[in-house]
């Protein structure tokens, strides 16, 4: 990335769509225990502060529910059921991850009156998300494609599987950094090619994780480049060290004289006064969310880690260090537990 | 040894040709026919392996049944086509192992219901889930044999090139499919199926986690035992079904880390995953020949 890309005349103007994360990969650290209250209350202040899009799901999407991943507070359509009615302008978005919820979540979601779903799949697995796709985009949903760990492959390779997802209807892809690995010129290099191959009126979008402390200039990166929407989270709350910052983001976003539509003190005022005091932890960069962006672990293993390494008496910082060599993707949390039974009986 | 039951193949593609090569084996089942809907390489190979083929479908060879004492049939084609296959075959008075995820017959896995469903008689079609489901309905049911479980959910994790193109076009009947099986078949109240496909090179075995929620306290011993008893008979028919580790116990939760490992046979050992499928299907199709053999079954 040349410094020229970031001088404020590459964003002066750009209308930039700013897509909250609390509700959903901040589920993660919350340990998908947020309750209905504060759901209704989170999305009501970001509404105030004219966030356009709110994403409210399971962390690991629709139909995430379960052992491996956790059992919520409350079920996706409860939460759906409770936040979409009190949206005055903010629209809600649910994801779904194929291989984990099906389209009869889908619909359901459909049904509760969101207005876009984003269909996750690994980055070189994007032919397993046609027929939720499909089905979206057939339904009139705004539909997303979202290619998770899209640091693990090339930008030529990452281009086919987003060409795969255009195809199958998606007017909107990701690039997301879910490991908080990328850097600034690596985000550059994939949007850049897929902004000149993928349709004029295909949206592009990036979802970092702060994990290298990069998602605000990753981010940055990903707008001169071509992408119009960016995931972050108020407070940072996500999986790992968090999402991007939404409220710092968005504050750079006003300095570059780009167009987001936010109210930044609104929006700073839900970060400082709604979010923080509902971490259990403080969402930050330490040493085990590092090693997630330094190793490229997927970056909602952590507190898996954490809790296996308290179990098993190994440190967790070598459990996702070990993740990370056995190639693990999104969704593998049981080898987490294995892994560190292994480990355990290797040290005696 | 005329005890064979004489077979056709349906689906020339990698499941039917490692099907092929596994029943080549067989005491009880014989391979004669091997039906594709083109010229294909699969169709090339069963004809190197001395099969009759046919290119034009399941029509190909229907007038053959009665003259070559067709009295099995595997369908490795696709859920799609499935239903239409069955009826022809079915009318001739074949029986029909379905490896699609269709389901029009009742669900088997072998080492858990395969005894009942040949207890209960003639069948013109049986049904093999999917393979997270062969893999891991055992394990939900050495659990809920010894006490009730509120919950069963199973993680499959297979290597992305093991999945072919039909699979993953359907993604979701494999989750409905397993986790419809994990109830109907593993004794499990509520059931949950999860499946990541992973694209490491080299290519990851299949690995499989199978959680269950027992209503109880869980009683560590006996499951140990009955878990341990499980994989001996599904390793009689799958060598490489292995309990890596576990059962872990953790409250009301019992988790049991499993790793199936293929024969190699046409597919490639790491996708364990297909090698359940043909293996279970095989299985089932020589309990079958058996019982016929030993005049249980009109």
């Amino acid at each position: 990335m040349s410094s020229t890309e970031l001088n404020p005349t590459h964003f002066k103007n750009r209308k930039v769509t700013l897509h909250d994360m609390c509700l959903r990969d901040g589920m993660h650290p919350k340990r998908h225990q947020i309750s209905l209250a504060e759901m209704i209350d989170v999305a009501t202040g970001l509404d105030e502060a004219g966030v356009p899009l709110i994403e409210v799901t399971h962390g690991d999407g629709l139909g995430g529910a379960s052992v491996n991943y956790g059992f919520p507070a409350h079920t996706d359509a409860e939460y759906l059921g409770a936040v979409v009615p009190k949206m005055k302008n903010a629209k809600i978005s649910a994801l779904l991850l194929p291989g984990i919820g099906t389209v009869d979540h889908l619909k359901m979601a459909a049904d509760l009156g969101v207005s876009t779903i984003r269909v996750a799949t690994h980055c070189t697995e994007a032919d397993v998300s046609e027929q939720h796709i499909g089905l979206a985009r057939q339904m009139g949903l705004d539909t997303v494609g979202f290619l998770m760990m899209a640091h693990m492959i090339s930008a030529e390779e990452l281009l086919q599987q987003a060409l795969l997802m255009e195809s199958y209807g998606a007017n909107c892809l990701y690039c997301t950094d879910s490991a908080g690995y990328m850097l600034p010129h690596e985000v550059t290099e994939r949007i850049t090619l897929l902004r000149a191959n993928l349709k004029p009126e295909t949206e592009l979008g990036f979802h970092g994780h702060h994990n290298l402390g990069l998602g605000v200039a990753n981010s940055m990166a990903a707008v001169a480049a071509g992408a119009n929407r960016i995931d972050g989270s108020a407070a940072g709350l996500g999986a790992g060290a968090g999402n991007t910052p939404l409220e710092v983001f968005a504050a750079v976003m006003d300095r570059m004289q780009a167009d987001t539509g936010v109210n930044i003190f609104k929006l700073m005022a839900v970060a400082e006064e709604q979010i923080i005091p509902m971490m259990d932890e403080l969402v930050r960069v330490d040493r085990d969310s590092l090693t997630l962006g330094y190793a490229g672990v997927y970056s909602s293993f952590l507190l898996f880690a954490k809790r296996a390494g308290a179990k098993y008496g190994v440190p967790s910082q070598d459990i996702l260090l070990e993740m990370a060599k056995r190639k693990a993707i999104g969704g593998q949390e049981d080898l987490i537990e294995e892994v560190a039974m292994e480990m355990a009986k290797a040290r005696g | 040894m005329n005890k064979k039951l004489r077979a056709v193949i349906i689906g020339p593609g990698n499941i039917g040709t490692d099907l092929l090569m596994k029943a080549m084996r067989s005491d009880w089942i014989e391979p004669v026919w091997m039906v594709g809907i083109e010229e294909s390489e699969g169709i090339k190979r069963a004809r190197d392996f001395g099969m009759k083929v046919s290119t034009s479908g399941v029509d190909g060879m229907l007038d053959a049944v009665e003259e070559d004492n067709i009295q099995i049939a595997f369908d490795a084609t696709s859920a799609y086509v499935h239903a239409e296959n069955s009826r022809k075959l079915n009318e001739k008075g074949v029986l029909m192992i379905d490896l699609t995820p269709a389901a029009i017959g009742p669900f088997c896995v072998p080492p858990v219901n395969l005894n009942d469903l040949l207890q209960e008689g003639r069948k013109e079609n049986v049904n093999m889930v999917t393979c997270g489901g062969q893999a891991t309905i055992p394990m939900v049911n050495a659990v809920s044999r010894v006490q009730e479980v509120d919950y069963g959910e199973i993680v499959a994790t297979v290597s992305s090139k093991s999945v072919g193109p039909g699979t993953r076009k359907n993604i979701d009947e494999f989750t409905r499919t397993t986790a419809s099986a994990i109830e109907q078949v593993g004794g499990a109240k509520k059931g949950k199926a999860i499946i990541v496909v992973n694209p490491a090179e080299p290519p990851l075995i299949m690995r499989d986690t199978v959680h269950c929620l027992t209503k109880e306290i869980p009683d560590q011993a006996r499951i140990t035992e009955s878990v341990q008893e499980m994989i001996k008979e599904v390793q009689k028919y799958v060598p490489g079904y292995r309990l890596k580790n576990g059962p872990v116990f953790d409250g009301n939760r019992v988790t049991v880390f499993l790793e199936v490992e293929g024969l190699g046979d046409f597919l490639p050992k790491y996708s364990g995953n297909l090698d359940i499928m043909t293996a279970a299907a095989l299985r089932t199709a020589e309990m079958y020949a058996e019982a016929m053999a030993n005049g249980q079954l009109a």
